[in-house]
């Protein structure tokens, strides 16, 4: 086994994608993921890479966008408010089929909200973000290490989908520190960037990278292409955890750090002597509709639990499709939920589920 | 085996870095951990604290709100943390800085006048070690050698020659607690 480390979130994943070839990274300074610049700006020049801090967020994907198309290994990172002035870029670098890594550590919201973590940029995240009809790879990483082993794949994923990449953390895993092993990936069959734009000096023919298509037809087109490369996407490319829930009466629906507590939560039930499993989406786009609905045949009851007012909710209840009730229970601004109101919530559900 | 705890004082009384020391130590001994500092707005001067969670099951919540053992080296950190002390659990408090009796009665109070033998060790910035000492010989969590491995990987190693100095004053910390 390789030597395990204590990192931080924020700088583990800094770490993992200058591993994983990253050699450019453009951002704007925001809490809580400021470790991500800062150990950036020390570690590329090591390596030969280039790190610049950008006039803004506006700015800083905009870069993205043209090294990117360079067929570079190029990634930002942000915090809510800045993902936000990130989302026309983004949709941009979508348009015109660019690999990337976008990081969002996020922060309560709306507005300028606060410093502290929040789930609630999920709905941008998953549903697209910028305009336009697209959708990017979003994972959702509830360890340090895992945030590690996701970023060591997603340049791979971007370039084999040709779209953006998107690590969807919050501040806790931003900010907390726990054991790290940097290990390679499964090997992967990335395809040839034939689309790079290095310069046509020995007589082949320019490449124009572009997301302007007047002609409808022609966008439409271009759309579709976008949209089947994101259908493969959802045929190979889903992650989700799923822990007991073949003799579970009530299931857990959490991501990220709210996985974590929920798997306490789960825990604590399960020596109360209550059936309950726990289902954790780590790719939150393409979403694990399938596997819940899997267990939505034998399972009771769903009890979504998230740090927002509700979003990955609706994705749940789609997913269940009316198999059983899809109850919610969410923190907002940056509170996090205790294991101990969630399993006051779960023991509610279950007496209803007695009644019945 | 779980530990939750949370370590809290001034900026530069060195909590964090109590924090680093017992992770790592935990890392040492195969044990699940995790650290993660209080990040709110704050500024020089106030008042910074840190949750550790050390478990041999995986950990869940990293953020510490009812904690088995808490450690704090200022007034303030006493105020706000000895209520969420969890019944049966350890208080470690720096008798030196703090000005009052912790009042909890369903928990083991061991005072540490730690910036006092700090200075008497001859150096005021091994506070922390007093009282980290303290609370390691009062709760075992992680071994007394874990812990002295851990500094090397936590001071730089320019500073490595502290570290007897630093593993004296856990010692003494050890001594009010045994």
């Amino acid at each position: 086994m390789a030597e395990r480390k204590l990192f931080k979130g924020n700088e583990a994943v800094a770490e993992a994608a200058v591993r994983a070839g990253c050699r450019y990274f453009f951002g704007y300074p925001i809490t809580p993921q400021n470790e991500i610049p800062e150990y950036m700006a020390r570690r590329l020049p090591e390596v030969g890479g280039l790190f610049l801090q950008a006039e803004s967020e506006v700015a800083a994907i905009n870069m993205v966008y043209g090294a990117a198309g360079t067929g570079a290994r190029v990634m930002t990172s942000s915090s809510s408010p800045g993902i936000s002035l990130k989302q026309e870029g983004i949709s941009y670098i979508a348009g015109a089929e660019l690999p990337c890594l976008i990081v969002n550590m996020v922060r309560g919201g709306p507005g300028l909200g606060g410093i502290q973590p929040a789930q609630s940029d999920y709905f941008q995240a998953v549903k697209g973000g910028g305009h336009g009809d697209y959708y990017t790879i979003v994972y959702a990483p509830a360890s340090i290490q895992e945030m590690v082993d996701l970023t060591m794949q997603a340049f791979d994923v971007a370039e084999t989908y040709r779209m953006p990449v998107m690590i969807l953390g919050d501040g806790v895993l931003g900010q907390m520190m726990e054991p790290v092993e940097f290990r390679e990936p499964a090997p992967r069959e990335v395809p040839a960037k034939d689309w790079a734009t290095t310069g046509a000096k020995d007589g082949r023919a320019p490449r124009l990278i572009n997301s302007i298509y007047l002609q409808p037809e022609a966008l439409f087109k271009h759309n579709l292409k976008i949209a089947e490369r994101f259908e493969q996407a959802k045929k190979n490319e889903v992650m989700c955890e799923k822990a007991k829930t073949d003799d579970a009466d009530i299931v857990l629906v959490a991501y990220g750090t709210t996985a974590r507590i929920c798997r306490s939560v789960m825990d604590r039930a399960r020596a109360a002597g209550l059936k309950v499993g726990l289902i954790r989406p780590i790719t939150v786009s393409p979403f694990p509709y399938d596997e819940i609905g899997e267990v939505a045949r034998t399972a009771k009851a769903f009890l979504t639990v998230e740090m927002s007012l509700g979003q990955m909710v609706e994705d749940v209840k789609v997913a269940v499709s009316g198999a059983a009730p899809v109850h919610f229970y969410g923190t907002t601004g940056g509170v996090i939920p205790t294991a101990a109101e969630i399993l006051e919530r779960v023991e509610e559900i279950a007496r209803a589920e007695v009644r019945k | 085996m779980l530990e939750e705890l949370i370590i809290s004082g001034f900026g530069g009384q060195g909590v964090m870095v109590m924090g680093q020391l017992l992770s790592y130590a935990g890392l040492f001994e195969g044990k699940n951990v995790s650290w993660i500092p209080s990040y709110g707005p704050e500024m020089r001067g106030g008042t910074a604290n840190c949750s550790v969670v050390i478990s041999t099951d995986p950990i869940g919540s990293p953020i510490v709100s009812e904690p088995l053992s808490v450690i704090v080296m200022n007034r303030p950190s006493l105020d706000r943390f000895e209520p969420a002390l969890r019944p049966g659990g350890v208080l470690v408090y720096n008798s030196s800085l703090i000005d009052r009796m912790p009042t909890r009665s369903d928990v083991r109070v061991i005072a540490v006048p730690a910036n006092d033998m700090a200075a008497e060790l001859g150096s005021g910035r091994v506070a922390n070690m007093c009282a980290l000492g303290a609370y390691l010989a009062a709760t075992r969590v992680v071994s007394m050698d874990s812990i002295a491995e851990s500094l090397k990987e936590v001071l730089p190693a320019r500073r490595h020659n502290l570290i007897p100095l630093n593993v004296k004053a856990l010692e003494a910390g050890a001594e009010l607690a045994k």
